[in-house]
């Protein structure tokens, strides 16, 4: 299930402007990767490339390569539609569809897939994605009820029960607990680190901390400068970037003496 | 004793006259619309009243004024619904197109071109019906007739000038198609990013992704659009007048030259040659219209508005 992720001098562009510069990673499976740096260094534009959703933005393109496990994700034959349902994604904001339930949100992308799957199977695949988000005891009783009507930090976890429904290789987090609480956000936490057992999970972050308690390898982004494409400065060992990381911006970006 | 000092004087929220003025004339102008509003409904009650109490002999048809307007009632909904009918898939998919299909740079001006529609004369619509939609038609009235038969809308015996409720109804479609797509293309342009991108994460295809969270989404805005729509189509009057061959009488059948009329074409057509009872008459007739439309357009309102509640930006 959980794949490998290779990437190699992949720079993305939002028509002539280049956003991202010569990023070389590789993201090893069934461990949760974190991306850390400061605001429009590109992380959440590299986590985006790693599904294809930045081409929802018109003009956005790469050039380099992204492999998972020998599959080029952007060769010519490949549609970015079916990449993405190989690569799940949880966005900053929950968004459960508004007008669905809490049933029909976790099985929204099953029945994309378009495998008609017996009722029996479908309640069984809403128990396990709901329990494997740990939100079954809370909502098992309303399952027919707006998923809109949830707290945030309930839908945030409906919304990974959403992308986990499908079975993923990957799931990318695009800094799924800024909108959230602590208490939420130590439930999403302790989610990923279960997660990870069956996934690759890459999650972009702004608090260092939570990179720091979750993570096994953690990659800084940061400007070279203003208008300059955003770098991959560092990629490491959690434990070895925040104790004795490489380069010197890693270090003034952690301790807080940036800029 | 102590005295009470006066209160230190509230500062004067300072007043200026432009502020003034636009307060003033904005609440004139609203004023004016419910006096002109008001007006207009005492006027037709007024006007319509001799009609309900006058005689049924007296009047026009000489049944009275409800067996007199209720086929012109019928007509008037049987040309709007056939339009609506029409035009709301076909508005629905302009609006998803423009929005979602083409390129940003074109969107604009093709929507722009799809509300000058809007712009043309009715009457224009109207010789565009007879002169050149009506006669386009009569070979697929007679291939209907003959191979549809059954159905009661094609009965026959097919127009030979193509002059049918059809016709007037493809007119009114077209007439009513920009309001539609114009409210449609609004809202979808609203539907939110978070969950268009919740749907294409998820490996929803673009269409699949307005099927998931663009067209529930805008869902009552359609609704709403449609209604403003029927109200337009129910009021309009010279391009059925033009394109609508009249005789009266209640009949599903919509390619025969026997149709009933609509009560806007109706009062048009007839009250050049009206006096005494008649105007009343035709004048009770357009009271019914006023209501039809008033309740028509205070549903797409309510419609609309329910929107406001939609739980889409939570």
């Amino acid at each position: 299930m959980a794949k490998r992720i290779d990437v190699s001098d992949l720079d993305i562009y939002y028509g002539n402007f280049k956003a991202v510069e010569g990023v070389n990673i590789s993201i090893e499976p069934r461990s949760i990767t974190a991306l850390i740096g400061p605001s429009g260094c590109g992380k959440s534009t590299f986590l985006r490339s790693l599904n294809r959703m930045h081409e929802v933005v018109p003009g956005a393109r790469i050039e380099g390569k992204v492999v998972i496990d020998g599959q080029d994700l952007y060769g010519s034959d490949v549609d970015p539609v079916d990449v993405r349902r190989q690569i799940g994604m949880v966005f900053q904001r929950p968004n459960p569809f508004p007008t669905m339930s809490i049933y029909d949100n976790v099985v929204a992308g099953v029945r994309l897939n378009s495998t008609k799957l017996k009722r029996a199977a479908l309640d069984e695949l809403v128990e396990r994605s709901l329990r494997a988000a740990n939100l079954w005891t809370e909502v098992k009783d309303r399952l027919d009820r707006p998923g809109a009507g949830l707290s945030g930090g309930q839908q945030q976890r409906l919304c990974i029960a959403r992308a986990i429904a499908v079975e993923p290789e990957v799931l990318l987090m695009d800094e799924p607990c800024s909108a959230l609480d602590p208490i939420s956000t130590l439930a999403i936490e302790d989610l990923m680190t279960q997660l990870k057992e069956r996934f690759t999970i890459v999650i972009v972050t702004h608090n260092m901390q939570q990179a720091a308690r979750v993570s096994e390898f953690t990659g800084f982004f940061n400007l070279a400068g203003v208008g300059q494409p955003g770098r991959l400065v560092e990629f490491n060992p959690t434990e070895k970037i925040f104790s004795n990381p490489d380069q010197k911006s890693t270090e003034d970006y952690i301790s807080g003496r940036f800029g | 004793m102590t005295t009470t000092s006066a209160p230190p004087p509230q500062p004067e929220p300072k007043r200026r006259v432009g502020d003034r003025v636009f307060a003033g004339s904005a609440k004139g102008a609203g004023i004016l619309i419910l006096v002109v509003l008001a007006g207009v409904a005492v006027f037709l009650v007024t006007e319509a009243w001799p009609a309900f109490t006058a005689s049924p002999a007296d009047l026009a048809g000489g049944e009275g004024v409800l067996s007199y307007v209720a086929p012109l009632v019928f007509g008037t909904l049987l040309a709007a619904v056939i339009a609506l009918l029409i035009a709301t898939p076909l508005a629905v998919a302009i609006a998803l197109f423009i929005t979602y299909y083409v390129p940003r740079r074109l969107a604009a001006g093709l929507g722009y071109v799809v509300d000058l529609l809007a712009a043309i004369p009715s009457i224009v619509y109207g010789f565009w019906g007879i002169a050149a939609l009506a006669p386009a038609l009569v070979p697929f009235y007679g291939w209907a007739e003959r191979n549809l038969g059954f159905i009661p809308f094609f009965a026959g015996p097919a127009s030979a000038t193509g002059r049918t409720m059809l016709t007037a109804g493809l007119v009114l479609a077209v007439m009513i198609l920009p309001i539609i797509s114009a409210i449609s293309r609004e809202v979808f342009s609203q539907a939110p990013l978070l969950h268009r991108e919740a749907a294409l994460a998820l490996g929803a295809t673009r269409w699949e992704m307005i099927t998931m969270a663009v067209l529930p989404y805008g869902k009552s805005g359609i609704i709403g659009g449609a209604m403003l729509g029927l109200g337009r189509a129910l009021g309009e009057t010279l391009a059925i007048a033009l394109v609508l061959s009249i005789s009266g009488g209640i009949s599903f059948n919509l390619i025969s030259n026997t149709n009933p009329g609509t009560i806007a074409a109706n009062i048009a057509l007839q009250f050049p040659e009206s006096t005494g009872l008649d105007v009343n008459t035709l004048i009770a007739s357009g009271l019914v219209l006023f209501v039809i439309t008033l309740a028509v357009n205070m549903l797409a309102r309510w419609v609309v508005n329910r929107r406001a509640d939609f739980s889409g930006a939570n």
